[in-house]
C-alpha cells in the first residue's frame, strides 16, 4: 500500500498530463540517439523527477525501473569517510551529492570517472551511454560543480548527466552553458484540477468540484502537496463533502502566532516571549529561512500599506545575515527588533533614525 | 593454432579500439570545430601574432592566459602544443590538468613535479609526413588555475624556475586576481577579450554551414546577443537548437524563440509585464493588436507581490530575472539618472545576496519593491 502520490505517479512521458510541448520535445530527443547533458529546474512539486523518470524509461525501456539501492564510502582527502547513498538500475545511477556536505566534490570526482570510464556491457542495451542522474543540483559547492565542467565534455561518449535543482542561480555559468535548460513550470491551478480529478477517478470516487479548488488554492502550485492534502482529507471524510478544513501544520500555526504576538505588542518583554517560540521552532527542525518568510509574510498582512515594503526590506537583509552568520537565532530576533521599533516609530511618529 | 589465436587477438584489438572511438556525430561541436591552428582562432589578433612568432622561433615563455569563459583560452593553448609537437609527441610531451582532476598540493608536489623533471625524448619522425619544430621542451597546461588553492600556487613557484630549461607552464583562468602574485610574475601575460559580433557569426556560419543546417541571420544575432561574447556558449546552444529542430516531426527550421528557451532566457513579454507593475513605462512600438495591456496598475505592495509569486512558480531563476530587469532599467529612455542610480544600487546588492545564497523570493520581491519605490519618488 503506497501514497496515491507514488501509486499514481505517471510512468512515461505519453502518460504526463501538462507541459505537453515539453513531453513531446523530450521523446523526440530520447529517440534521436544524440541526446544531450540536460538540467531541470522548477519549484517543487512541478514534476521535475516525474519527467525525469519517464524521459528514462522512455530511453532505455522498463530495465530503469529494475532499481538497487547501494551504499557507497568514499575517502576524503584527509581519510576521513563519508557514506552516499546511491540509486542504481543497469543504464543509470542517481545520486544526492549534497549528503556529503563539504567533501561533494571528492564524490562527484571518484563516482563520475568510475562510471565514466567503464562501458555500457550490456549488448542489448538500447543507448551505449549511461544516465548520471544528480539531484539538489543547486546545492553542489562551487569545487564540485568546477569538477564537473571538463567531465562533461570529456566523457560525453560514455555517460549523460541530468541535473535536477530549484533553480539555476546557484549553479555556475559554465555548467548551464554545457546543459540543455528545460524549465518545468508549476502547473496551473485548471491543470491541477484535472490531475486530482483523475486521480479520484482512477481510486473509485468522485471528487466535489468545491472541495478540488479548495485543495488546489491551499497548496500553491505543488502537485505533490495537492495529492497529499486530497488523501488526508479522504481519510477524514470519505465523501468529502460539507465544510472542509485543511489541517494547516503545527509549524504554520505556531508561526502565524509569533506573527500576531509581534503585531498586538512592542516591548521588551514581548521579544523575550518571542524569542522562545523561535527556539521551540528551531529545536523542531525547521528552516529558519521558512520561519522568516512565514511569520514576514503573515504580519505584512496585518500592518499597514506604508509599512508592507520596509518590513520584507529587512526580512531579505536579515535572511542574508542568516545566511553568512552562525548562529540563526539573533538575525531572527534582529528582524524582530526591528520590525517592532518600524512598527512604533509609525504609530507614535517618533523619530528614532538615530538608532539605525 | 598460433595463427588463430594472433587473428582473434587482433580482431579483439580492434573491436576495442572502434568502440573508444566517439562517433563524430554525437560529439560536441564544441569539441568536434575545436580550432586546429592557431590561424584557426576567431579573433584575439594580438595574441595569435604573438603565439605565431614563437612557432618560429620555438621558444616560448611560461604564459598565463586569463580571460572570459568561452574565448578560446584553452583551444589556444591546445591548437598551439599541437603544432608544436605534431600528434605523436604531443602525449608525452604536454601534460594537461583542470579542475576535474585532483589538484592539492599532493599532486603539484609530485605528479607535475615528476612530469616536470622528466627530460623529452629526442624527437622522432612524425607519422603523418609532416615537419613539426618540436622544440626541446615539454608543456604543462593547467586549466581553471584559478581553482587551484593558494598551496597548491605555492608549490609550483619554484618547480616553475628549477625546470624552466626542460618544462614551460601555461596557467589558464578566468580571474587574473586569483593567482598568486609571485606566480603571475613569472609568466608573460595574454589576455582574451570577449569576442566581437562579427567573428563569432563568421564562426557560427561557419559551423552551420559544415553541420547543413538552414540557419537565418535573426537566430544567429539572437545566438550572440544571448551568449554575449561566450563563443562556446552560442555554439552549445546551436547544437541543442538543431537537435531539438531536427528531432520534432515534421523536421522545423530554427526560430530565435528557442534559442530564447533553450538558454533560460525569461520571454520580454514576461519581463516588461513586470516591469510596468513596478511603474517603469514600457513603449512597445509593435503593438498592433488593441487589446488592453494585460496589467495595469502603478506599484502597490499586493500586485507586486502577486507578481513574484508568479514568477516563482513558473520556475524563472532570480539571477535571470534581475539581469534583464537590469538591462531594461539601465537602456531605459525616460528615466532621470538619479532613479537609475538608486536602482543600480538594489540589483548589485540583490546579485551578491543571492550569491551568498539568499532567498530567492526574498530578494526578488525586495527588488521590486525598492526598484518601484526608486521609481515613483
Amino acid at each position: 500500500m503506497s501514497l496515491w502520490v507514488d501509486q499514481y505517479r505517471p510512468r512515461s512521458l505519453d502518460a504526463l498530463s501538462y507541459h505537453h510541448g515539453l513531453s513531446e520535445r523530450l521523446k523526440a530527443l530520447a529517440a534521436s540517439g544524440d541526446f544531450p547533458h540536460m538540467l531541470f529546474y522548477g519549484p517543487s512539486g512541478a514534476g521535475k523527477k516525474t519527467r525525469i523518470s519517464c524521459t528514462l524509461k522512455q530511453l532505455f525501456g522498463s530495465g530503469v525501473e529494475k532499481l538497487k539501492i547501494d551504499q557507497r564510502v568514499f575517502l576524503s582527502p584527509s581519510k576521513r569517510k563519508i557514506e552516499i547513498n546511491i540509486v542504481q538500475s543497469n543504464y543509470h545511477i542517481e545520486i544526492t551529492p549534497s549528503e556529503a556536505g563539504n567533501y561533494d566534490r571528492v564524490v562527484i570526482q571518484e563516482l563520475l570517472k568510475e562510471i565514466a570510464q567503464t562501458q555500457q556491457v550490456d549488448m542489448g542495451a538500447k543507448q551505449r551511454f549511461k544516465v548520471v542522474i544528480i539531484n539538489e543540483a543547486d546545492s553542489l559547492s562551487r569545487d564540485a560543480q568546477a569538477a564537473l565542467r571538463r567531465t562533461m565534455e570529456k566523457y560525453m561518449s560514455n555517460m549523460r548527466i541530468i541535473l535536477c535543482a530549484n533553480s539555476t542561480s546557484r549553479l555556475i555559468a559554465p555548467i548551464k552553458s554545457r546543459c540543455l535548460l528545460m524549465r518545468v513550470a508549476a502547473p496551473s491551478e485548471d491543470e491541477m484540477l484535472a490531475v486530482l480529478q483523475s486521480v479520484a477517478r482512477r481510486v473509485g470516487f468522485d471528487l466535489p468540484p468545491e472541495a478540488g479548488t479548495k485543495i488546489v488554492e491551499d497548496s500553491n502550485g505543488n502537485l505533490r502537496k495537492a495529492l497529499l492534502v486530497l488523501e488526508a482529507l479522504k481519510m477524514q471524510s470519505p465523501d468529502l463533502t460539507g465544510p472542509l478544513s485543511i489541517a494547516k501544520p503545527d509549524w504554520e500555526v505556531y508561526c502565524h502566532k509569533v506573527a500576531d504576538l509581534i503585531v498586538s505588542e512592542q516591548s521588551p518583554a514581548r521579544v523575550m516571549e518571542v524569542r522562545t517560540k523561535f527556539y521551540e521552532l528551531l529545536s523542531h527542525c525547521i528552516p529558519p529561512t521558512v520561519i522568516l518568510k512565514t511569520v514576514a509574510e503573515r504580519v505584512v498582512d496585518k500592518v499597514d500599506e506604508s509599512l508592507k515594503a520596509d518590513i520584507m526590506h529587512w526580512a531579505a537583509f536579515y535572511e542574508v545575515r542568516m545566511r553568512n552568520g552562525n548562529k540563526k537565532i539573533y538575525h531572527l530576533e534582529a528582524w524582530v527588533v526591528k520590525v517592532m521599533s518600524l512598527y512604533k516609530q509609525f504609530f507614535y511618529n517618533i523619530d528614532m533614525s538615530e538608532f539605525d | 593454432m598460433a595463427s588463430s589465436f594472433f587473428a582473434a587477438k587482433a580482431t579483439s584489438s580492434s573491436k576495442l579500439t572502434s568502440k573508444q572511438r566517439v562517433e563524430p556525430a554525437l560529439q560536441p561541436w564544441v569539441e568536434k570545430y575545436r580550432p586546429k591552428t592557431i590561424d584557426d582562432i576567431s579573433a584575439q589578433e594580438h595574441t595569435v601574432a604573438v603565439l605565431r612568432k614563437t612557432l618560429t622561433s620555438t621558444n616560448l615563455p611560461h604564459m598565463l592566459f586569463y580571460g572570459p569563459p568561452g574565448t578560446g583560452k584553452t583551444s589556444t593553448i591546445l591548437a598551439l602544443a599541437r603544432q608544436l609537437f605534431g600528434p605523436d609527441n604531443f602525449r608525452n610531451r604536454v601534460l594537461e590538468l583542470n579542475a576535474s582532476d585532483e589538484r592539492g598540493i599532493n599532486i603539484v608536489r609530485d605528479k607535475i613535479k615528476n612530469f616536470a623533471r622528466q627530460t623529452p625524448r629526442a624527437e622522432t619522425v612524425a607519422s603523418d609526413g609532416k615537419v613539426y619544430p618540436c622544440p626541446p621542451y615539454k608543456i604543462i597546461i593547467l586549466d581553471e588555475a584559478d581553482s587551484m588553492t593558494q598551496d597548491a600556487q605555492g608549490a609550483l613557484r619554484r618547480i616553475m624556475e628549477t625546470y624552466a630549461r626542460i618544462t614551460r607552464f601555461c596557467l589558464v583562468c578566468n580571474y587574473v586576481t586569483r593567482i598568486i602574485e609571485p606566480l603571475a610574475s613569472r609568466c608573460s601575460k595574454f589576455r582574451f577579450t570577449p569576442l566581437d559580433s562579427d567573428s563569432a557569426a563568421l564562426r557560427l556560419s561557419h559551423i552551420a554551414q559544415a553541420e547543413e543546417i538552414d540557419v537565418d541571420k535573426a537566430v544567429i544575432d539572437e545566438l550572440i546577443s544571448t551568449s554575449a561574447g561566450d563563443l562556446r556558449r552560442a555554439i552549445t546552444y546551436l547544437q541543442s537548437a538543431s537537435r531539438l529542430s531536427s528531432s520534432s516531426t515534421p523536421a522545423t527550421k530554427i526560430k530565435p524563440v528557442d534559442i530564447q528557451e533553450i538558454a533560460g532566457v525569461v520571454p520580454t513579454a514576461v519581463i516588461e509585464d513586470f516591469a510596468r507593475i513596478l511603474g517603469i513605462e514600457v513603449q512597445n512600438d509593435m503593438v498592433v493588436d488593441d487589446s488592453p495591456p494585460r496589467v495595469d496598475g502603478r506599484g502597490g505592495f499586493e500586485p507586486i507581490k502577486k507578481y513574484v509569486k508568479f514568477l516563482m512558480r513558473e520556475g524563472y531563476s532570480a539571477t535571470q530575472i534581475i539581469s534583464q530587469v537590469h538591462d531594461l532599467v539601465t537602456f531605459h529612455p525616460t528615466l532621470n539618472g538619479r532613479k537609475k542610480s538608486k536602482c543600480a544600487l538594489v540589483f548589485a546588492e540583490a546579485d551578491k545576496a543571492l550569491c551568498d545564497g539568499a532567498d530567492e523570493e526574498l530578494w526578488v520581491m525586495e527588488v521590486g519593491l525598492r526598484v518601484n519605490k526608486a521609481v515613483l519618488s
